[in-house]
This record gives structure tokens, C-alpha cells and sequence, in this order.
């Protein structure tokens, strides 16, 4: 079993409760660090750590906290981003719903950390009952005097609110949260400025992850240098891997950074192999935005030597074979699963999702949802494949915010990897309503595919 | 799209201002605006949609122009500028939640409430439409319903049935 520092007490009766959670443990962070740390220290413990950005990003915590400017009399703001939208994400969710004290009591130790007197939690308008089960907690919180004025009697004040979005995958983004926190379209800003500058109404905020957010209780309790000795290499602690797609056990795990892909994916601990008995055709590791990998390349990197559930593993070869940690969002496809409708799937998420603001990014994601709309329904051309690659690359990197790369990236990988399936469409317009590609040789081992490469060669 | 529907006045109770009230606490003073989102969201509870004129009721509320909040209605994808039928079922139909089955879910619910996406059945009570991922992908195929979006997980063409079937008989739910 790995170590569990968020979810240890997830199965607990009660554990939702302040009673419950207390008797667990809970808030020795706040207590510890609002009586014997100072704001600074607990930055420094946090950069000890080596905590990395949960949603997405990967960077450093410690360091995006020690970005924040603090010009006397001007109001700070710690804004928790948990409008969770990426596909194949669920693991806020699941944390706000079974342990919300977790959330607040980091959120409290943060919040401090940054001088923030005032915090909220942007939390997406579909959760409502995660909200209603936050706002729950919070009053419980603040009755107990964990929150509110003068918290156990230091001096510090602190008011938490929780604000629900309108629906926008965009408002993941962290100025377009802040936008949509300020009552307006959730349309991203031009950096820089960057938040830690001038955020919400224009003060120095800093904008973390909900998991980012819990993390900091364990790295308070036990240091910032136990934390780190948890995980492996640059990616340290423990992350919570959203397990989806076509899995016996799908769900939320948390896993010490480091564990293989292949114990995750099939061990019985863990996702317990592939559902119906089939094979695994291809994964999507870190969120609908990550490329696309084959199974081989998934289980294994491109030179044989086993991928691990790591930020560095899973990017390991770059575009060419890897892919990105991201949020955590891991799709499992199996050997009946269609690559090219999955891909136009996701291009219409994007399509829909898109701002609007950036022209590449608004026009582009259109092009990529009819293009691949057409090839999946058998009215595509063999240049279209090439027409995808172009408009892709004519979206990334020329866009305001990360949606671009994140439309583009999903495309451009389905295309890298499983181009053959794209031609077949083409091929067998008709057959390919009816039938799917099947698993191909997505499955077979990279050095067996080298070898075959060779002997065709000689 | 904005399209003007005419519409019954709007006041709001007493009630309901009081809860704005709470809401514009939360932020500094003169950055009201930020109530503006869950403000939405309770007038939608209350009414089923955001009106015109609800919105209107908003703009003068919160000391903002109408436009603004035209603006942020017509942006998110939560608020409803047409009425819709009494339980709106919100089927998640992007990627994870189709390689299990939302798509059959979906036309699944067609047949049985024999109304188009976004169409509004003859007794008034339902509608459904697809949406883009509700973060439940473990659990899919999912739905939820409004204004409490209240979650169903796992769907089978079953479970939506008794799901239907238990709403039509339980009618005000809502209450």
C-alpha cells in the first residue's frame, strides 16, 4: 500500500463532520501554524516540500507563493481554483465531497502563509452540493472559532466564502476565475500582469488547486522535508490520479508519485485491469489537454524501460512518445474504442469551451470539430488528416491562454500515434460507421515493433 | 443568442433580496459585481430561467447596466434564456462518459420523453440536453438536474426510466 496523506481518513463514518475530522487530527496545521510558524516560515516549508500545482500545471507552490507582492495597504486574496472541468477530472470533487475540512483547514494555513484576510473558493455552478456541503463545513469551521476574527487568539482574521461559477471550462483558467470572480464574462487576461501582481480587483492573489490546497496539511504537520521524501525525483508527495474510461474499477486513487503505470493500471489495488476482459488500446494520463498515448507507449517508454505515474515519467520523450502528468485525469480506452471519434469529441468540447477571445484558438477549435466530424462520418478526404496537423499548429502557442494548446494538443497526438486509424476512415467510409479499427498493433511491445521494422528493412 | 420572450413582471420576495443581500457581504465595497453569478443562479432557481426582465430586476439590483449582465448569461452555459421544462436533465456527453455509454443514454431519453434536445415536452415538465463534462467521469455515465443538480451516476436506459417515471409522479419536487 502507498502512503496516503489526503485520503487516509477517507473511509472514516463522520469524517465530513468537524467532530469527526478533529478526532482524525484535523486542524493541528492550523493550530501549528498560526501559534508557532510564521507567514514566511510557512512558505518556506511549503517550498521545502517541493509541492507542484495539482490542476494541471505542475509548478511549484512554494514559489507561485513567494511571487505574491505585499505593498502595505493594499488588500491580498488567496482564491481556491475548483471550477474541475477537464475531462477525465473528478478528483476535487470527490475530496470536497467526503473530507471538506480538508480543503478549509488548508485553505486557513494558506491563507495565513499570504496575509489574505478575506479567501474564497470558486467552486464550478454544477456542484452545487459540493457547495451547499463546503458552506456546511464552513459555518461549522467558524463556529468552532477556526475561522472569523482574532482564530485562536493570534490575532489573525480570516473570512472564507465559497462563490459558484456559470458553467465554463475556460474559468479553470486562473484570470478568467478571477474575471468570473468579479461578476464578468470568464474571458483569460493578458499576462503579465500576473495575479501575484495584480489579480482580484486588481490586488496581489494567488490562485491554487483545490488538492494543491489540502496538500499543505500534511506538508504543516509533518514538514516540509518529510513531504518531500515521499514520490520521486522533482515530483514529490503523493497525487490524486481521477481513474476513468473503460476500467473494472474506475474512481479516485491517491498514489505515491513513482508507482508504474502498468501496477496502477492493472494491479488490484489500484484501476484492477481493463473492464470486459479486453485489452487496452490507448490512455489519455493527464486530462482530456494531454496527448493521446498507444498502450505500448503508455506502459513503457519508446526504449523498453518502464513508465512511471510521475511529472517527469509520463513526459518522458516529449511529444514524440510521452505525454504530461496534467490534473491527474486518467481515460483508459479499450481495444473497441474509436481514436478518430473520441478525438472529434474532445475537439467539440474545446469548440464549445473556447472563449471566443483569440482568434486562432475561436476559429481553430471550429475547423478541428468539422473536420474530424466529417472524417468520423465517413465524408473525409486523405488531406484532411494533413489539414488537422495545420490548423493544430496554427492554434498553439498563438493564443491568450493554454485552451489553444489544449485543443490542439489532443488532435495533433491522435494523429502522431494513430494515424493509420485516420486513413482507414478515409479508406472505408462505410465500414467505419459500422465497425471500428480495432486495437491494431497500438498493443504490441515497442521493441517487437522495432524488430519487425527491421527485418522489413533487410 | 438573446431572444426577447415577453414575460410576466418580475418582483422579487423579500426573501430573495435578503439572500442578494448576504451574497454582495461576501466582497469589498463597490465590487457588488461579483454577486452577480450566484445571484443568477437563485433567480434561475426561483423562476425555472433568466428572464429579460428578471435580469433587468438584476442590473438595477446590483447598480450595474443591463448589458453586463446580458453578457454573463449569455456566456455561461448554466443559465437558461428560454424556459425550459420543469426538470431539465443534463446528460454529460463528452469523452469519458461516451466510452461507456452516454451516447445511447441520450438518444435513450429522446425516445422516451419524444422531444428533441433543448425542446420542452407537451406537459411542460421536462427537457434534457447534453453538456460538456460534469468532473463525475469515474461514475459515468451521468446526469444531473437543476436547480439543485442533484447527481445520478452509472445510468442504464433502466435507471433513467424509473428516473423519469419518479419525477412525473413526484411533481413538486421542487417544492
Amino acid at each position: 500500500m502507498g502512503r496516503k496523506l489526503l485520503l487516509e481518513h477517507i473511509n472514516v463514518p463522520g469524517i465530513n463532520t468537524l467532530e469527526v475530522y478533529r478526532q482524525k487530527g484535523g486542524y493541528r496545521a492550523v493550530e501549528k501554524a498560526l501559534k508557532t510558524l510564521t507567514p514566511d516560515e510557512v512558505v518556506e516549508e511549503v517550498k521545502k516540500s517541493g509541492l507542484r500545482g495539482r490542476g494541471g500545471a505542475g509548478f511549484p507552490t512554494g514559489m507561485k507563493w513567494s511571487f505574491l507582492a505585499k505593498p502595505e495597504g493594499v488588500a491580498r486574496y488567496l482564491v481556491c481554483n475548483a471550477d474541475e472541468s477537464e475531462p477525465g477530472t473528478f478528483k476535487d470533487r470527490y475530496l470536497m465531497t467526503h473530507i471538506p475540512h480538508a480543503l478549509i483547514e488548508g485553505m486557513i494555513v494558506a491563507s495565513f502563509a499570504l496575509g489574505a484576510k478575506t479567501s474564497y473558493i470558486y467552486v464550478r455552478g454544477e456542484m452545487m452540493p459540493q457547495i451547499r456541503i463546503l458552506e456546511k463545513a464552513i459555518a461549522e469551521a467558524k463556529a468552532a472559532g477556526w475561522l472569523g476574527k482574532n482564530i485562536l487568539g493570534t490575532g489573525y482574521d480570516l473570512e472564507l466564502y465559497v462563490q459558484p461559477g456559470g458553467g465554463a471550462y475556460i474559468c479553470g483558467e486562473e484570470t478568467a476565475l478571477l474575471e468570473s470572480l468579479e461578476g464578468k464574462r470568464g474571458n483569460p487576461r493578458i499576462k503579465p500582469p500576473f495575479p501575484a501582481i495584480a489579480g482580484l480587483y486588481g490586488c496581489p492573489t494567488v490562485v491554487n488547486n483545490v488538492e494543491s490546497i489540502a496538500a499543505v496539511v500534511p506538508i504543516i504537520n509533518d514538514g516540509g522535508d518529510e513531504y518531500a521524501k515521499v514520490g520521486i525525483g522533482r515530483s514529490t508527495g503523493t497525487k490524486l490520479i481521477s481513474a476513468s474510461g473503460n476500467l473494472v474499477k474506475p474512481g479516485v486513487y491517491e498514489i505515491e508519485l513513482g508507482l508504474p503505470v502498468e501496477e496502477f493500471i492493472y494491479s488490484d489495488e489500484y484501476c484492477g485491469g481493463i473492464a470486459n476482459g479486453k485489452r487496452l488500446k490507448a490512455t489519455v494520463a493527464g486530462g482530456s489537454s494531454v496527448p493521446i498515448l498507444p498502450a505500448n507507449l503508455t506502459l513503457k517508454y519508446a526504449n523498453g524501460e518502464p513508465r512511471l505515474m510521475s511529472y517527469e515519467s509520463l513526459s518522458e520523450g516529449g511529444f514524440a512518445t510521452g505525454t504530461m502528468l496534467g490534473s491527474g485525469g486518467f481515460i483508459a480506452f479499450d481495444e473497441d474504442q474509436c481514436i478518430v471519434r473520441n478525438t472529434w469529441n474532445f475537439a467539440r468540447f474545446y469548440h464549445h469551451e473556447s472563449c471566443g477571445q483569440c482568434s486562432p484558438c475561436r476559429e481553430g477549435t471550429g475547423w478541428l470539430e468539422k473536420v474530424l466530424h466529417r472524417l468520423e462520418y465517413g465524408h473525409g478526404k486523405m488531406s484532411d488528416i494533413d489539414l488537422l496537423v495545420d490548423v493544430s499548429k496554427k492554434i498553439e502557442g498563438n493564443t491568450i491562454c493554454p485552451l489553444g494548446d489544449a485543443a490542439a494538443w489532443p488532435v495533433a497526438s491522435a494523429i502522431r500515434h494513430f494515424r493509420d486509424e485516420f486513413e482507414w476512415h478515409v479508406k472505408e467510409p462505410v465500414k467505419s460507421l459500422s465497425s471500428n479499427y480495432g486495437i491494431a498493433n497500438y498493443a504490441v511491445p515497442i521493441e517487437k515493433k522495432v524488430e519487425e521494422v527491421k527485418q522489413d528493412n533487410s | 443568442m438573446l431572444k426577447v420572450e415577453e414575460t410576466q413582471p418580475v418582483e422579487f420576495s423579500s426573501a430573495l433580496v435578503e439572500k442578494f443581500d448576504e451574497i454582495v457581504s461576501r466582497y469589498p465595497a463597490g465590487k457588488q459585481k461579483s454577486a452577480l453569478l450566484p445571484i443568477l443562479h437563485l433567480v434561475q432557481a426561483e423562476l425555472g430561467w433568466t428572464s429579460p426582465l428578471a435580469m433587468d430586476k438584476v442590473a438595477e439590483y446590483l447598480n450595474i447596466e443591463p448589458i453586463e449582465v446580458y453578457e454573463v448569461a449569455s456566456f455561461y452555459s448554466m443559465y437558461f434564456l428560454q424556459p425550459k421544462g420543469k426538470y431539465v436533465l443534463e446528460v454529460c456527453r463528452t469523452g469519458p462518459c461516451c466510452l461507456v455509454g452516454a451516447e445511447k443514454i441520450m438518444d435513450h431519453i429522446e425516445h422516451k420523453l419524444g422531444v428533441k434536445e433543448g425542446e420542452v415536452t407537451a406537459d411542460g415538465l421536462f427537457s434534457w440536453r447534453g453538456v460538456e463534462c460534469l468532473a463525475a467521469c469515474g461514475y459515468a455515465p451521468v446526469l444531473q438536474i437543476g436547480p439543485d443538480y442533484t447527481f445520478y451516476e452509472n445510468l442504464t436506459e433502466q435507471s433513467v426510466d424509473t428516473l423519469i417515471d419518479n419525477l412525473k409522479n413526484k411533481q413538486d419536487l421542487r417544492q
